[in-house]
């Protein structure tokens, strides 16, 4: 058990290197084999990661607050090799171990050109986000949160849609000058503490002057990967360029860091200035949710509706995560784990059409319901999980969120949570629609007429979504036995920091 | 100090004068063979150099005008080292090219002289010879293919500018040698106690403007991007690499040691010269679309980092420099080498449209390329980033460089893009027609340098760390 953590991190790359093997036994023109072969080394490799996380969430104490599975070895100047998780990471692992082999099932038929590349990049890609939440060391978790754009912006640019250079170039540019400015206060944190290991970090005090500069360069990096309002524009044009399964990672993980950020160093290293930024916080959530809900209705693209009702979403997750609350932090955790599954889920549903069809206009479709039952089923559900409907699991962090905020100790919750309680109607508003236009009323369009419904790797990849999506819904005690140490410990030492 | 310890202390120079003396006869004499059997007696000279160095005695010589230390054995086992690589990638290139004149080792052999005396000048006297020996020798090389008229051109420019800037370092240095007294740094030093006098602080801008033509930074770096372009490509990965790192440690050396009571006011000067080149370098990159010329740029930038660890002035920012040069030569010289080996069509592919779907022609090089540009983009865990972290390191730590390394660090988004588009082009883009054959060496320095710049960065940090802290000691600043 002493190295799990760094076997499940690097367990991916074992993959990338059997997929080299085999595309340089299958020769020079032996590409096309060599991909589909891939496909399944890639498919065993993610399932024996997911393994693995599960191992070791079994061998998990939830009853202890403090990190596990810890290991450390000096690497060079005041940097480790240090890694280990919490109640909070330790999911979040498994939500990315979860998800991983359902895009590379995802990917299975609708990738049709450098097939071997592509599972490389997303096995590197998954490495890299494992090591975002199991690294102990500030700057092992610069280098794992960094490198992790280099995979997304190939996944990108090579496999994306029309517009994919563009959208490259966005997601690229917007989150390397939000990464830049945390690496500012890495450096300058590191030299005032003389060290950079994260345990270490949270006992130090930072002078409350320097903890809001620090504060404002995490800031700049979690708010734009997040993403926040006003800096979420990157993220649907990156959503509606990428491949299915690249946006099924993108909303499903990468987004979950900038929130993990939030609750990993903003709160434990910079309490003053977290209380002292919590207003502007709890703003700028409100206006996400409402804002972009209001504009998620609007989009004529699938996708991109999903995005930006993405950013609605993270909206609760921010101001769940500074209500300062146990509540508010407990329902932020659950919502992204919640969205990680539900959104990523509709994107795999926009992906089963695209699939078939090759556009993804709302108004392209329209009665899909008579040809494909299944399949309007699971949407249906989806659907009623991005709502918020109770029983799903969107339910829950929502619902936790807004309580949370709304016992906050900050003056701005009581009025937040009811401007954010709005955004539960808006979501339904935005997402019923969607659902009626596509999926009810006539088959007008003759292109519909052959459409078939969910084959069977479908079901395989709806499946274990749905009943996670469910299982949640009905007894969130599952992620609570896990997280209730570690955000009660969270929650309790930001309160006794600031003195509340 | 007697002569024989003075003669052992500057063995390595020694026999690099030797041997280049030697081999000239050798060349003269060899028909045929002379090019091989010159080229590869250099790199023999340039390794047992480098043993040398390593393994030396440290101390001062000839009244203090030549030093041995270890900033100075640090500094020359890179360059020797770069220079045994661009004799190495010239050779065959010039082979190919119909140009295979043995005096091509042999001027590298000067130049690495000159480099060799650069880093361990110990006075105003030892440190002019030194640039102008290095300087010649790079000059005739810039030109060394005669009928090409961007290389007699690149030659030119660089000879007449480079003159120029021999003029000011010269006045600077008269200046100095006025004020204080003497030109032994130790001397200067010890000249100068509280606020310098204006003469020396004119005389000390003087002498900095001529270092920062030589590093080419911003604003003295108007040469940088026609030389580059011109010389010839194994010229221009020497150009980019050993005499950059030999004037930074040189510039160093002057400042730390000659004006060490003087840091707030050479600091301010060269903070301003690594602030515009970061500048220059980012923005002037962008529109930039033959790849010498877009590297030129990238190594005004870079250098604009490198001073930056040099203004903090402090033995943190010098380390941060030697580092951060170890590791750019490395991914500067790779860069090269891939652009040494990529040609359709008998013709090198040096602009960036050529480089289109690079990945599906050359998969090997374009992941080379693709590691270098992002190392040199700044990217954990590739090399270019730790020198970059060290830098930033030592500017956020330093008292009011804060802003000045927060605007380092946004502008080296800005030059995010230019090499993001490097690897979109050879990612995104559909290929235009087969590239020629690779030859094998430009191939395997470009593999090297990229294996350096990951994964094997990662166990290298470990060693080079304590021995850039070590060299960046001997320039005795706090």
């Amino acid at each position: 058990m002493s190295h799990i953590l760094s076997l499940t991190t690097f367990a991916p790359i074992i993959g990338v290197l059997a997929i080299l093997l085999v595309r340089l036994v299958a020769g020079r023109n032996g590409e096309e084999a060599a991909g589909r072969a891939s496909l399944w080394v890639a498919l065993a490799t993610t399932l024996a990661t997911f393994a693995l996380s599960v191992l070791m969430l079994a061998n998990f104490d939830a009853r202890a607050t403090g990190f596990q599975f810890t290991e450390d070895m000096p690497w060079f100047s005041v940097i480790h090799y240090a890694m280990g998780v919490d109640g909070i990471s330790v999911l979040f692992v498994l939500l990315t171990t979860f998800l991983m082999p359902i895009c590379i099932l995802a990917s299975w038929s609708s990738i049709k050109t450098r097939l071997v590349e592509y599972l490389i990049a997303f096995l590197v890609l998954e490495t890299l986000m494992i090591g975002v939440f199991t690294s102990l060391d500030l700057v092992l978790f610069y280098v794992f949160f960094e490198f992790g754009l280099i995979p997304m912006f190939l996944i990108i640019g090579v496999w994306g849609g029309k517009n994919r250079v563009y959208a490259a170039y966005k997601f690229f540019l917007y989150t390397l000058l939000g990464s830049v400015l945390m690496l500012a206060a890495i450096l300058a944190m590191s030299m005032i503490a003389h060290t950079t290991s994260i345990p270490a970090l949270m006992q130090f005090h930072f002078a409350p002057e320097l903890q809001i500069i620090f504060f404002l360069a995490f800031f700049a990096s979690f708010a734009v990967k997040m993403p926040m309002w006003p800096v979420h524009t990157w993220l649907p044009d990156a959503h509606v360029e990428a491949p299915t399964a690249g946006s099924v990672i993108l909303a499903g993980v990468l987004l979950k860091m900038g929130g993990y950020g939030f609750l990993r160093f903003s709160l434990p290293m910079f309490p003053q200035a977290a209380t002292y930024f919590t207003p502007m916080i709890f703003a700028l959530s409100a206006i996400a949710i409402v804002y972009t809900s209001l504009v998620a209705f609007r989009q004529t693209d699938m996708k991109k509706l999903i995005a930006y009702s993405s950013v609605a979403h993270m909206g609760f997750v921010t101001m769940g995560i500074f209500s300062g609350t146990l509540q508010g932090v407990q329902g932020a955790v659950f919502q992204m784990l919640s969205h990680g599954v539900i959104s990523g889920a509709l994107f795999l549903c926009v992906g089963v059409i695209y699939d078939r069809m090759h556009t993804r206009e709302i108004a392209f479709y329209g009665g899909l319901a008579d040809k494909m039952p299944w399949y309007a089923a699971t949407f249906l559900l989806f659907t009623m999980g991005n709502v918020g409907l109770p029983g799903t699991s969107g339910f829950v962090g929502e619902i936790l969120t807004m309580t949370g905020v709304y016992g906050s100790p900050s003056t701005a919750g009581t009025w937040t949570a009811f401007v954010s309680a709005s955004g539960v109607i808006l979501s339904a508003v935005y997402a019923l629609t969607l659902y009626k236009r596509v999926m009810y009323g006539n088959l007008t369009n003759p292109k519909l007429a052959d459409i078939l419904d969910l084959d069977t790797r479908e079901v395989a990849i709806f499946a274990p979504l749905i009943v996670s999506a469910l299982a949640l819904g009905v007894y969130p005690h599952l992620v609570f036995s896990f997280t209730d140490a570690s955000v009660a410990s969270l929650v309790t030492v930001w309160r006794s920091a600031v003195g509340g | 100090m007697g002569l024989d310890s003075a003669l052992t202390i500057a063995q390595p120079e020694l026999l690099l004068a030797a041997a280049a003396l030697g081999l000239l006869v050798v060349g003269a004499y060899s028909g045929r063979l002379a090019m091989t059997l010159v080229s590869w007696g250099a790199m023999l000279a340039l390794g047992a150099a480098a043993v040398l160095a390593a393994n030396g005695p440290l101390g001062q010589a000839f009244k203090g005008a030549f030093v041995s230390d270890g900033a100075s054995v640090f500094a020359k086992v890179i360059i020797y080292a770069a220079s045994g690589v661009a004799i190495f990638l010239g050779e065959r290139w010039l082979v190919r090219a119909g140009n295979a004149k043995f005096e091509y080792p042999v001027l590298v052999l000067l130049a690495a002289l000159g480099m060799g005396m650069m880093v361990s000048a110990g006075d105003l006297i030892s440190l002019y010879i030194g640039i102008e020996l290095q300087s010649l020798a790079l000059y005739v090389l810039c030109a060394f293919q005669r009928d090409d008229a961007r290389a007699s051109e690149a030659g030119l420019k660089y000879f007449v500018l480079g003159a120029l800037s021999s003029g000011l370092l010269l006045y600077g240095a008269s200046l100095i040698y006025g004020f204080a007294g003497s030109t032994r740094f130790a001397d200067i030093a010890g000249a100068v106690h509280g606020p310098a006098s204006m003469g020396i602080v004119f005389g000390l801008v003087f002498l900095i403007c001529g270092l920062a033509f030589k590093v080419s930074a911003a604003p003295f770096h108007m040469w940088t991007p026609d030389v580059y372009e011109g010389a010839p490509t194994p010229v221009t990965a020497l150009l980019s690499a050993a005499p950059k790192v030999a004037a930074m440690v040189l510039f160093a050396r002057v400042l730390a040691q000659a004006f060490p009571h003087d840091v707030p006011q050479w600091s301010q000067v060269v903070t301003a010269i690594a602030l515009i080149s970061v500048t220059v370098g980012a923005l002037g990159g962008l529109v930039q679309k033959n790849l010498k010329r877009l590297l030129a740029y990238s190594s005004i930038a870079n250098i604009g980092y490198a001073l930056l660890g040099l203004a903090s002035g402090s033995e943190a920012g010098l380390q941060a420099m030697l580092m951060f040069m170890v590791l750019y030569v490395i991914d500067v010289t790779g860069f090269f080498a891939c652009l040494l080996a990529l040609s359709r069509g008998g013709k090198p592919m040096e602009t960036l449209p050529s480089l289109a779907g690079l990945v599906r022609l050359r998969p090997g090089l374009a992941i080379a390329i693709t590691i270098l540009s992002l190392s040199v983009l700044g990217l954990p865990p590739l090399s270019g980033f730790w020198a970059k972290f060290y830098v930033f390191k030592a500017a956020v730590s330093t008292p009011g460089m804060e802003p000045a390394a927060v605007y380092g660090l946004v502008m080296s988004v800005a030059a995010a893009f230019y090499y993001l588009r490097i690897i979109k082009t050879m990612w995104f883009d559909a290929p235009e027609g087969e590239t020629d054959a690779p030859p094998l060496d430009a191939r395997l320095v470009a593999l090297g340098c990229a294996a350096f710049s990951f994964p094997l960065v990662i166990p290298a940090l470990a060693v080079l760390d304590p021995l850039a802290l070590a060299a960046a000691k001997a320039f005795g600043l706090a």
